[in-house]
């Protein structure tokens, strides 16, 4: 399905006939694929600009943390190992929408969403070891604006995947649905993979 | 997904006949009455849109320089306090900036892009309505605060600790860092748009080498927008949380700092200048090869140019910091990239004289308009690079020199190409020529009157008349300097009047154009005048830069897309092989009403930060009935399915 070369056919000089094209085709080939990226190039734009002021203000006061202990260490780590298991499933909902197969997309779908309920509720304890406020200082602030920049990943993705989902048990369906699993399954790869930096940022910078 | 059991698909033949015509106008074009309005997608009806939009704000930008040129015509004047004159420097600003210079390109983009690379619609046409009522109501709340006196009054780049919650109680400062909020956001989804229509909606042939250097242009600046504006939105965040919620990021006390606002701005800031810019090349990159009949010269070299200028633009926005307390060492890496960065600019203009010098040129408006371009925009240049030295920068900082360089590269590196590109293309949008009468008024008054307005402003900042002060004593020496000025402000006026007046009067009294009035070359000249709902009936197969020039004209149209459903052709990045099919969207009202929901929030958020959590409940309920599949629909688009 993959298969790059196109099958248009030239029966007369001038006509290109592409009557005989794919419709339904994944990866950078998709439309949706393209949007996702630019939409993940903008967001990690943020998120870059976000751990730059993280460090410039670090750069300009004498204690970092200001006033405040570091996080506990607990529930971002716990967080961050149920981010990275969730890209299992997620790798088999993609497969299995590239197979356009509806049952291995309901299944592995589900099971995505039970761990981003997972992701959530641990974030929610996260947010309460954070032992800082936003408005206690600057440093405070700063890993909340972090922090919350993610968790509104975290809070769409889940959003998305649950429609996705409740969509392929109700319909009605067609091919290019499973290409929009296929890049939901990538957007997602795009949340587990930019918290690694912001973990290491909000959690570990504050010791180093 | 091959189970569907309805008739065999109806495509289009080559050349298509008058059935598929009328089926396809039908497949395409907006709903009737005032829903189907409110429902509509195609691009052509969002571009208009937004293009009567973004100029509707150029006037009421305008409006305000009047008011401010009124108010400094003569010393100790007092038409206008100081209260309101903040406000009325800091509305002009901000909306020449961020509602009229950049959103009227990305306009100009989402009308012409599709119809120069020869397809049938933008990628994303819902999200692109979206977009476009975004901007609208935020402009529109914008406007309102200042009719309701809660309009911004600390300049148009907010430099805290002015715009922080010390110095600048109430809600003014508010309502402005929502409105980048809603710009942006625009600005943004646009640039995701228009980078993916140009990779991968291009007619087959249209190869990288053969784009037109406008739609280059306008894929360089949604590039350089996904990179900058980020960075606004970041800043004008953590002001506004800084403001509502208690936040430190530029509060001293608490471990911020103020000229962290200044790096996240002007991050964004200086490469905003060339998000106006390079469109503005792309226009004249359009106009000057039709009215010289001759293909561009150093076509690769212009490309290769702008590319350039777009990463270098990331590395000069220092400069507009030469005054804070910064490494002098660090500033003399930004003096040299801010030099750096003529070259590419100087590149363009070369090629641009060599065009001209070896055309036969024919003087029509649109032609007048870009030569205006070369005096108009190389003394703002070198103007800049007067700027970029420090020693001369400290001088001058804060100044009119200032106020007249960025209005010598702003207006005349966009504003004299859009007037022009407003010329040539009005007969593609409308069907019929502006006058040509009018069009010689309206530019010789706008030339002379830029001048007279904007020329003197370079002596009074060499005098030292400081920017945005209300009144200035007689004993300074300034008042003949500004009456005349303010003159100059009198004869734009009187230009823009008749712009405003061609527009209208043309448009049920231009002479009719038909498909290509000016001879040009590129693909949006091959189609009616207007062009159909679908654009073209059938899609046209490129086989030069030109391809309109080229000795055997199009080489070939493509046959067998649906004449029933919003069916596009989707072709290789490189090489613009087809290489699927895809179907869009139909019209719909929910993108209107998300633009309703996200206004609700950003809006409501300025009163409570509880209107983020409950705000997103509509946002949310209109985002999924926009997405939500219909049977109807879908059962048409299975028809056509091939996996």
């Amino acid at each position: 399905m993959n298969d790059p070369k196109p099958s248009v056919v030239s029966a007369h000089p001038g006509v290109l006939d592409v009557a005989e094209l794919q419709t339904v085709v994944f990866s950078d080939r998709s439309l949706m694929w393209w949007g996702t990226v630019g939409l993940m190039a903008i967001e990690g734009t943020v998120f870059a600009l976000g751990i730059v002021a993280y460090f410039y203000l670090r750069s300009h006061v004498e204690h970092w943390p200001m006033s405040t202990p570091a996080p506990a260490l607990l529930w971002g780590t716990v967080n961050t190992a149920i981010l990275v298991i969730s890209a299992w499933p997620n790798h088999l909902a993609k497969r299995a929408a590239e197979r356009l197969d509806r049952r291995g997309v309901q299944v592995w779908l589900t099971v995505c969403l039970a761990a981003s309920f997972a992701f959530l509720v641990v974030r929610w304890f996260e947010f309460e070891a954070l032992n800082c406020r936003w408005d206690s200082d600057a440093y405070g602030s700063i890993v909340w604006t972090l922090m919350g920049l993610h968790t509104f990943h975290l809070i769409t993705d889940t959003w998305d995947t649950t429609v996705l989902d409740v969509l392929f048990f109700t319909g009605p369906l067609e091919g290019k649905r499973f290409s929009d699993v296929s890049e939901n399954a990538l957007y997602w790869y795009f949340v587990v993979l930019s918290w690694l930096p912001i973990y290491a940022v909000v959690y570990w910078a504050p010791r180093a | 997904m091959t189970t569907a059991s309805i008739a065999q698909p109806r495509v289009n033949s080559v050349p298509p006949t008058a059935e598929q015509a009328a089926a396809l106008e039908n497949a395409w074009r907006d709903p009737p009455g005032l829903a189907g309005w409110l429902s509509a997608i195609n691009h052509k009806s969002i571009g208009k849109r937004f293009i009567v939009t973004a100029f509707g704000f150029f006037v009421l930008g305008g409006l305000l320089a009047a008011a401010m040129r009124l108010q400094l015509a003569r010393p100790d004047n007092h038409l206008i306090g100081p209260d309101l004159y903040n406000q009325i420097f800091t509305m002009h600003g901000t909306t020449m900036m961020f509602l009229f210079a950049v959103p009227v390109m990305q306009a100009m983009s989402v009308y012409l892009v599709p119809l120069m690379i020869g397809t049938r619609s933008v990628a994303f046409p819902r999200m692109n309505a979206y977009a476009y009522w975004v901007y609208l109501f935020g402009g529109l709340m914008l406007f309102i605060a200042f009719a309701m006196n809660i309009g911004p009054d600390v300049g148009w780049f907010a430099y805290v600790p002015l715009s922080g919650p010390d110095y600048s109680p109430g809600k003014r400062v508010d309502f402005w860092a929502q409105m980048i909020t809603f710009t942006e956001l625009s600005g943004l989804l646009e640039a995701v748009i228009i980078i993916t229509t140009v990779f991968k909606l291009r007619a087959p042939g249209m190869t990288l080498n053969r784009i037109p250097l406008l739609v280059w242009g306008m894929l360089v600046t949604a590039f350089m927008v996904m990179f900058a504006m980020p960075s606004v939105m970041l800043a004008s965040t953590a002001l506004i949380t800084d403001r509502l919620v208690g936040t430190h990021f530029y509060n001293p006390a608490e471990g911020g700092d103020a000229i962290l606002w200044q790096h996240l701005f002007w991050f964004f800031g200086h490469p905003e200048v060339y998000l106006i810019f390079i469109p503005g090349l792309g226009f004249m990159s359009s106009i000057i090869p039709t009215f010289a009949r001759r293909p561009i010269f150093g076509y690769s070299a212009m490309v290769l140019s702008l590319i350039a200028t777009a990463f270098l633009a990331f590395g000069l926005w220092v400069h507009h910091m030469f005054a804070t307390n910064l490494p002098e060492l660090g500033k003399s890496f930004f003096t040299a990239v801010s030099m750096l960065i003529a070259v590419p600019s100087a590149i363009q203009i070369f090629c641009w004289l060599a065009t001209l010098w070896t055309g036969r040129l024919v003087f029509r408006t649109p032609l007048l308009f870009t030569l205006a371009f070369f005096f108009v925009l190389v003394l703002g240049g070198m103007t800049g690079l007067m700027l970029a030295s420090v020693p001369l920068d400290l001088q001058v900082h804060d100044t009119y020199f200032v106020v007249a360089h960025l209005h010598y590269v702003l207006i005349g590196g966009a504003v004299f190409p859009l007037f022009g590109a407003v010329y040539y293309w009005y007969p593609k949008i409308t069907g019929r020529l502006m006058s040509e009468r009018l069009g010689r008024w309206n530019f010789w008054l706008f030339f002379i009157g830029f001048n007279v307005t904007f020329f003197p402003m370079h002596l009074l900042g060499l005098h030292g008349m400081p920017r945005r002060v209300y009144t200035y004593a007689a004993s300074m020496g300034w008042g003949p300097l500004n009456l005349l000025a303010t003159a100059g402000g009198v004869l734009i006026a009187i230009s823009v009047v008749l712009f405003v007046v061609n527009v209208w009067r043309s448009r049920a009294h231009g002479a009719p154009a038909g498909a290509d009035p000016w001879g040009g070359g590129t693909l949006e000249w091959a189609t009616d005048s207007p062009p159909p709902a679908c654009n073209f009936a059938a899609i046209p197969v490129v086989q030069g830069k030109e391809p309109l020039w080229e000795p055997q004209g199009i080489a070939g149209h493509v046959a067998g897309l649906s004449t029933e459903t919003r069916e596009v052709l989707v072709t290789t990045v490189l090489d613009a092989r087809p290489d699927s099919r895809d179907t869009f969207p139909i019209p719909s009202i929910w993108p209107v009403l998300g633009a309703v929901a996200a206004t609700g929030l950003f809006i409501g958020s300025i009163f409570t930060p509880w209107a983020v959590v409950w705000g997103c409940i509509p946002v949310g309920i209109a985002l999924t009935a926009w997405f939500w599949p219909r049977r109807r629909e879908t059962a048409l688009h299975l028809a056509e399915e091939k996996a």
